[in-house]
């Protein structure tokens, strides 16, 4: 059984009796440690310049050609805070308890309660940076209700709160750059943990402008690289998104936890032919306001404004009353893909439903008219009045779906359809965000530790800032007390030349194959057999292929390939190469996970485990734990498990009826 | 919307490395579907040049959803192409007809020197922000987040500063390659909030100080960023800029 380290005592008590007895550094020996932190987004960057007020001597890395390219930018709604400012009943112990039920009772206790409580300090944090969150007239923030829950807690600028988060986080790890206390590493990869006597003691980092092989110490390294969604080639990931450094860490000694957890989002704008190349999510907030529905005759291939009201299927306000089109991810996603394949699709490809701001233009345009007097208002003006509503709230949504699609929102329904978004799945972590290699750590999406199986939507911010600003500057000291006798390692060590040498001969090997099949070829077909086989829906007989289907597309990888151009020179193919790889040894290692747990939980569907109304049908007494894989050998993985205790949020079926 | 296929030519720039003098390339690419992206156009192309045993063609891009700000390419004379208030990663091929010929480059900037083909090094951008484009706050520091009411119009305007994505169209776009809107956005931001408001002078001046470092060159209003930015962010900020700076140069006690 792994340890979680979750201190004793009652769940409210923990986090401040931990800080309370952990281990210090005291600032003149911050200044001789040296900590490595891979990654920029929400959690590295808070992480950075965190630890770098500290005193601490921190290197940051990351594949863009800035910090504040991070994925985290293309965040759109909103970052969830138990501040309570719109007196509607919130509370630390209400956010906690939606997060626990949200994830389907796989997450811990204790992390989602610390989550839960540090949540006000970021809003407060980010103000001070200057984030321009949205405000009412009378200068107070602004706060609108995402999926799962009944409250207003999620506070916003308007549709691109990550980008305003990020750059507040970017801004501060900035200064730390001009006070000397990081040094920043752009267009550089990890490729490799060095570990010496057993703990992380340093990376391989290729310098991807010059493809050089570099090697860095830290007495610490923290893994800030995010999610692995583009396991599934199309996903709302931005294109370099990859699991390269998180799964270079597993090979090396750190479990994975719950790989098989992936949140498949249920507002997308859908696929639109071969060439493909992401996919774009259209934000959670406008569920707040628009209706999902799809024609209630099969096949209907009628112009929505031609059918009528009565003909329409609002399926999530049918099924769900007391949640509506708000219902959690998993099961917004699992009811769209349920009309589709019943045939009730729409478009073109007939897999989509519509997204229908009308009723909305149409409210928001009368309470308009009430406040300006406007008596007897013309159905004219009063769509005048609602499109000016909508257009200040999601306006830049609605500009990006139409210049991606052709179509105009506030004219006719949004199409949209479920797409890979989130995974919270990820390197095994305890309560100090330790992985099981010691002095090896994981923050944000990087970890598996908070979301359970179903992530909330406006929660994946607030979790990165906590365990960059909040978390780790407590929990790293813990660790690094023991260690400041521990004199920086030179980079000449046996551990480095060793570690180096396995990288370069890796690319060595990857450059040699001149085989005939492009690298992106074979991330589309991996991402087909996951899509098909591990997505939505998974079944046993399903898995079982999958396995088998990515051993022989691995082989086939390592012997057709085709790279080209050098090695010392920058080449993105070869960069793809390196990730593809790594994404295709991810793939078996989710479908393993996938077949192991015969239940349904959150965002992970087994066929086999559903209730006699379709839904997701869970299995405390044999799974209620995480499940942490040690990586063995090629292909095979020894499974570990943490069970999971729920002394507070008792585990009950989750409804949202 | 009516789908269509097209047959295009493209003109693009190819140079090795910073060092190399680089050079237009011409590339025939057909059957482009009108509802393909920009960069997928590119990644149809770089499939094929890898297929034929040729080097592709190295872009930068990273969320394709117009927001990370990688993305940069000058297509026919114009950052981002076409279309108003976009990103490359955003423009879409229905913007073009069968049997038209796009021209596409680097961004072209002293500032800005080429990585290689359209790939260029902004780094000069995170050492404008490292001048003094933050609010000096420790980690743990504030006051709760409603303490200091905001009117609802300055943080709005705040945002719309605060809405840049760092691409550097506006360099690009510029004849003479200032990178006043870029400056001036940060420090409008900032010195809108009562947050940013103990460091607006010295913000003000060294973040011009280090553009001018950077080799970016000056403003003559042309409006050539404004016309040009994926983000609209307004041309009035330089005046605000210029006004800060004025300001600070007259009243700072140092």
């Amino acid at each position: 059984m792994l340890n979680s380290r979750i201190p004793a005592g009652p769940l409210e008590d923990k986090w401040t009796d931990y800080k309370g007895h952990c281990k210090l550094v005291n600032p003149a020996n911050k200044r001789s440690i040296e900590i490595i932190i891979i990654g920029t987004g929400l959690a590295g960057a808070s992480a950075a310049a965190a630890l770098g007020e500290l005193g601490y001597k921190v290197k940051t890395f990351c594949f863009q050609d800035s910090p504040r390219r991070a994925h985290s930018i293309a965040a759109q709604g909103g970052i969830n805070a138990a501040k309570n400012y719109q007196n509607d009943g919130d509370s630390v112990f209400r956010l906690f308890y939606d997060t626990i039920k949200g994830g389907d009772y796989r997450a811990r206790e204790g992390n989602v309660h610390r989550l839960a409580e540090v949540s006000a300090n970021i809003i407060d944090q980010c103000v001070a940076q200057g984030v321009p969150f949205a405000r009412e007239y009378g200068g107070l923030l602004s706060n609108r209700s995402f999926g799962g829950t009944q409250v207003q807690r999620t506070f916003y600028a308007a549709g691109q709160t990550g980008q305003q988060l990020l750059i507040g986080a970017y801004q501060a790890l900035e200064r730390q750059v001009a006070l000397g206390n990081v040094i920043q590493y752009s267009r550089h990869e990890m490729l490799d943990i060095v570990k010496i006597d057993g703990k992380a003691r340093g990376i391989i980092a290729r310098d991807l402008v010059t493809g050089q092989l570099e090697r860095h110490f830290g007495h610490a390294v923290l893994l800030c690289s995010g999610g692995y969604g583009n396991v599934f080639y199309l996903s709302t990931n931005a294109m370099g998104s990859n699991v390269t450094a998180a799964w270079k860490a597993h090979v090396k000694g750190a479990y994975f936890g719950n790989p098989c957890y992936t949140q498949i989002h249920p507002t997308c704008i859908p696929v639109s032919g071969d060439h493909q190349s992401k996919l774009t999510l259209m934000s959670e907030s406008l569920r707040n306001d628009g209706r999902i529905w799809v024609p209630k005759k099969q096949g209907d291939s009628r112009r929505p404004s031609e059918i009528p009201e009565d003909e329409r299927d609002y399926y999530l306000e049918r099924r769900y009353p007391a949640f509506g089109n708000l219902v959690p991810r998993d099961v917004a996603s699992r009811a769209a893909k349920e009309r589709c394949d019943a045939g009730y699709g729409v478009g073109t490809s007939k897999q989509a439903v519509y997204l229908d701001y009308a009723a909305a233009i149409e409210r928001y345009g009368k309470i308009e008219c009430r406040k300006l007097g406007i008596e007897n208002p013309s159905a004219d003006v009063v769509r005048k009045q609602g499109v000016a509503v909508v257009k200040e709230k999601y306006g830049n949504l609605f500009d990006m779906y139409e210049k991606i699609t052709g179509e105009n929102p506030y004219e006719v329904p949004m199409r949209i359809y479920p797409a890979v978004h989130y995974t919270m799945g990820g390197l095994w972590v305890d309560y100090e965000l330790m992985t099981t290699v010691p002095g090896l750590y994981a923050l944000g999406e990087a970890n598996f530790s908070d979301h359970g199986a179903n992530r909330l939507g406006a929660s994946a911010l607030m979790q990165g800032l906590a365990d960059g600003y909040f978390v780790i500057p407590y929990t790293i000291g813990n660790y690094l007390a023991d260690d400041i006798r521990t004199k920086p390692i030179p980079t000449t060590d046996p551990a480095f030349e060793a570690a180096e040498k396995e990288v370069r001969d890796r690319i060595e090997k990857l450059m040699n194959i001149k085989g005939k099949q492009t690298v992106e070829s074979f991330h589309k077909r991996l991402g087909k057999i996951m899509w098909d086989k591990c997505g939505m829906a998974r079944n046993e007989k399903g898995l079982q292929e999958a396995i088998v289907e990515i051993q022989q597309l691995k082989k086939e990888f390592w012997s057709d390939v085709r790279i080209p151009g050098g090695i010392n020179e920058m080449n993105p193919e070869l960069d793809k190469a390196n990730r593809v790889a790594d994404f295709i040894e991810l793939g078996e290692l989710m479908c393993k996970d996938a077949l192991n747990r015969r239940e349904s939980c959150g965002g992970h569907f087994r066929e086999e485990s559903q209730t006699e109304e379709g839904e997701a049908a869970r299995d405390d007494n044999n799974f209620q734990y995480v499940a942490a894989w040690e990586f063995k050998a090629d292909s095979q993985w020894e499974l570990h498990k943490e069970a999971l205790e729920f002394e507070v949020a008792k585990p009950s079926q989750r409804s949202y009826k | 919307m009516e789908h269509y296929n097209m047959n295009l030519t493209l003109k693009v720039w190819r140079q090795k490395n910073k060092d190399d003098r680089g050079q237009f390339e011409t590339y025939q690419v057909k059957n482009v579907s009108s509802e393909m992206s920009f960069l997928e156009m590119f990644d149809i192309l770089n499939e094929e040049l890898i297929r034929e045993g040729k080097d592709p063609i190295t872009f930068d891009h990273d969320c394709r959803e117009g927001i990370c700000g990688a993305c940069s390419m000058y297509i026919d004379g114009r950052p981002h192409g076409p279309w108003h208030a976009n990103t490359t990663c955003q423009l879409h091929m229905r913007a073009y007809k069968d049997g038209d010929t796009i021209v596409v480059e680097p961004w072209r900037a002293k500032a800005f020197p080429v990585i290689k083909d359209l790939m260029v090094d902004r780094s000069a951008f995170d050492r404008i922000i490292q001048s003094g484009g933050y609010i000096s706050v420790n980690t743990g520091n504030p006051v709760d987040a409603n303490a200091i009411p905001i009117e609802k119009d300055k943080a709005d305007l705040a945002f719309a500063n605060a809405a840049c994505i760092g691409c550097g169209a506006c360099v690009a776009a510029c004849k003479n390659s200032s990178a006043m809107l870029f400056v001036s956005a940060k420090v409008s931001h900032l010195a809108l909030l009562p947050q940013g408001d103990p460091e607006r002078k010295d913000r003000a001046i060294n973040m011009i100080a280090q553009m001018d470092k950077e080799g970016f060159g000056g403003c003559t209003n042309t409006g050539a960023c404004e016309a040009v930015c994926p983000k609209e962010i307004s041309i009035s900020n330089i005046a605000r800029l210029n006004s800060e700076y004025l300001r600070a140069g007259l009243t700072i006690d140092k």
